[in-house]
């Protein structure tokens, strides 16, 4: 944002008053209501957009431009039903609305939106919005839906209740979008407030949305005929865990069917580009800085982007069709044995794909020690960059045999056993803290569910391009300086204007500072290192090993899967696999829980708790396979 | 319906005429009349809808009896017995506002 408070004030009082124009306009609206949907059609910018209610937990800035060119920031806030806050959510919205959110201008003006489809309990926002006193343009979105289902509102005669400009639009058509630029030139310096009737309960709201929505003829639309069968089928008693369980074992099969030969690919395509870089650079230490050091490093993890982008895209198709409430409802009834209830099931789920927006997402978890519980059990999940390194030893040190036909080989069902591993560690990591130190009385569980609704293109696509340049990101920050310090960590002290043997390397020195306490597990001082640098992400143990082994004469010519076989035993391989499926190595993950728990108690237990729990669990795993394997 | 429903059940403990909201059946529906819970909790229900004098119904039940869904005033919603039962309904008597 950049503009605070005090300098918007000092811009706003002698400004404007000719001119009539806000500089600031808060977007508001209750969960479900199409909001985020209108802020990306508005401001073209990428923001997730959801059917599942409190979605967007941050909010987003965007600017769009007023009849004279000038700029306009619009603030999407977090959906919410009141103005009391109680999630994080509504704390956020309420925060920001009453500029009392550091670092954003307090809003001049109000874009609400409300769902027209269901306005009678819009309305009470509406009444609690308009209130605050600031210029208010009303949006009644959904509009299609509305005529479609054959309700009925007169525009004109809500805004003549509501003392506020109202406009039946639709965000994913565009329809009376028009609205949005005259409410930005007709900017009134002083707005007409509105005397809404003394209304202190929650009934009193009610009665007064009601009478304000009969006297605007408001006539709500049927329910969709397709909303009600396909309920009939995903609730279902039988059928709903069956859908349910065939959408889960679909969601993988698209990562890994569909994402493994792509990443395959792109792979191929990395490895080719970093010969060709190399050959048009200098032999010598830059040569190998940029081709041994950056370009292996991180394209080592830019490998995972289809995979990344495929589970974001299937999870994003649930959500915004609808399904991913129902989802909820289903798992609930699980969750509630551990503790927990349906809303952990998103982030839980989201945490197949990377932790780090799966805790985000937790805040829609309006129970402290739920929510908590929640962000402690995610990295147990089986996340995507756990992927590679399951991938490469599986690889390594078992021969893919098939088991069940064609359904199903030995590697495949490895793979298996380690997300069941991670789950069954979550699930018990859950009971643990439920019945300790998070005990609480069981958070109620309510959730709204949304009609269904087809996805769009244009919001599934604007949340690849969003999720895409945040893992872009990551590997092009974090990944790169990790490359980097490993590479230097390879290639100094130089002898003579030469770089190192390996072995008298710094990393080596390092390696073999930690092998008395990795030995027990069967790992050397190789393994010791990628486990040291695979704290800045998991997936960094195969470019460390890749880097260490590329400058290792004895094993040069050889590849990476043959050099493991080398190094570890079948026992050491397996501890190796299952010190991974629990340890908490993600700097990542480490830096969101310290920012969504306010403080470092929480990821430092988490980390001591994860790394014991692996520690403990790999030396257990390497004793009892060697016991067998000799 | 309804009086099929205040016959055809014995309820010891509850009034004929008031009821929990668990109480009902699938495709039921009746008055709200009363939420006994925590305050935030109640915001939350009647910011959905779930207020005093609206007519609710059972929509269906989810898996295994609980969640269950739903449906006041346009808007559904899922919750299970734990919840539900705190919630007090009116079986006769038309609405005291809304539809």
């Amino acid at each position: 944002m950049g503009v605070s408070t005090m300098s918007c004030h000092a811009v706003a009082q002698p400004r404007d008053e000719a001119l009539g124009s806000y500089r600031t306009i808060a977007v508001v609206g209750p969960p479900n209501s199409g909001k985020t949907t209108l802020f990306n059609r508005l401001t073209k910018l990428r923001q997730k957009v959801g059917n599942f209610p409190g979605v967007t937990v941050e909010h987003h800035t965007g600017y769009i431009r007023d009849a004279n060119g000038e700029e306009v920031a619009l603030i999407d806030l977090p959906g919410v039903y009141s103005l009391t806050p109680k999630s994080e959510d509504e704390k956020v919205a309420v925060d920001v609305l009453t500029g009392k959110m550091p670092g954003t201008a307090a809003p001049d003006a109000i874009i609400l939106v409300l769902n027209s489809t269901n306005l009678h309990t819009h309305l009470v926002l509406a009444a609690r919005v308009i209130a605050l006193g600031l210029p208010t343009l009303v949006l009644l979105n959904m509009a299609d839906e509305l005529h479609n289902q054959h309700g009925h509102v007169d525009v004109l005669s809500l805004a003549r209740e509501l003392g506020t400009p109202v406009a039946l639009v639709s965000a994913t058509t565009g329809e009376g979008l028009i609205a949005v630029q005259n409410f930005l030139s007709s900017a009134s310096p002083s707005p007409e407030p509105l005397e809404l009737p003394v209304m202190g309960s929650a009934r009193g709201y009610r009665e007064w949305a009601v009478r304000v929505g009969q006297n605007a003829g408001y006539r709500r639309p049927a329910t969709p005929v397709w909303t009600a069968r396909l309920d009939a089928l995903f609730l279902h008693r039988i059928w709903g865990p069956v859908v349910f369980g065939l959408v889960v074992i679909g969601v993988f099969q698209v990562i890994f069917a569909l994402g493994q030969p792509l990443s395959n690919f792109l792979q191929k395509f990395l490895d080719t580009t970093g010969v060709q870089i190399g050959n048009h650079l200098p032999a010598g230490m830059f040569q190998s800085l940029i081709v041994n050091g950056i370009w292996k490093g991180t394209g080592s993890v830019l490998v995972f982007l289809p995979q990344i982008l495929l589970l974001f895209l299937v999870i994003g198709i649930l959500e915004d069709s609808g399904y991913l409430s129902r989802a909820a409802v289903i798992a609930d009834h699980t969750m509630s044995r551990v503790g927990l209830n349906g809303k952990s099931f998103i982030p839980l789920l989201s945490a197949y794909a990377c932790a780090v927006p799966a805790i985000m997402a937790t805040r829609t978890i309006e129970s402290k020690r739920d929510r908590m519980a929640t962000i402690l059990i995610a990295p147990f999940m089986t996340c995507s960059a756990r992927l590679p390194v399951y991938t490469m030893v599986i690889a390594a040190f078992l021969p893919n045999h098939p088991l069940l036909g064609p359904f199903l080989g030995t590697r495949a069902a490895a793979m298996l056993g380690l997300y069941v591993l991670g789950f069954l560690m979550a699930v018990l990591t859950a009971r643990l803290l439920k019945s300790t130190i998070l005990k609480s009385k069981d958070a109620p569980f309510i959730l709204e569910m949304p009609p269904y609704r087809w996805p769009t293109l244009a919001s599934l696509g604007l949340r690849l391009v969003d999720r895409g340049k945040a893992f872009l990101y990551r590997a092009g920050t974090v990944i790169m300086l990790v490359s980097l310090l490993l590479w230097a960590a390879t290639n100094f002290p130089m002898h003579h204007g030469q770089p190192p043997a390996v072995q008298d390397s710094v990393v080596a020195k390092v390696g073999h500072a930690i092998e008395p306490a990795i030995r027990p597990l069967g790992f050397d001082w190789k393994i010791g290192v990628g486990l040291l640098t695979s704290i800045a992400a998991r997936e960094v143990i195969i470019a460390t090993l890749g880097t260490l082994h590329g400058v290792d004469p004895e094993s040069h010519a050889t590849d990476l899967q043959a050099a493991l076989k080398h190094e570890l035993t079948p026992a050491g391989a397996v501890a190796l696999l299952i010190f991974f499926a629990f340890a908490m190595q993600c700097m990542s993950t480490i830096a969101v829980v310290r920012r969504e728990t306010n403080g470092w108690k929480w990821p430092v237990l988490q980390f001591t708790y994860m790394t014991a729990v692996a520690y403990l669990a790999a030396f257990a795993a390497y004793n009892i396979v060697g016991h067998f394997t000799h | 319906m309804i009086f099929n429903f205040i016959f055809g059940r014995h309820k010891s403990d509850s009034k004929a005429g008031a009821q929990a909201l668990s109480d009902l059946k699938v495709g039921e529906s009746a008055v709200l009349s009363e939420l006994e819970v925590s305050p935030p909790i109640a915001e939350h229900l009647m910011n959905l809808g779930f207020v005093p004098g609206l007519v609710v119904k059972v929509l269906r039940s989810g898996p295994g009896g609980d969640a269950r869904v739903y449906r006041v005033d346009g808007t559904e919603v899922a919750m299970r017995r734990d919840l539900s039962r705190h919630i007090h309904v009116e079986l006769l008597g038309a609405p005291a506002f809304g539809d």
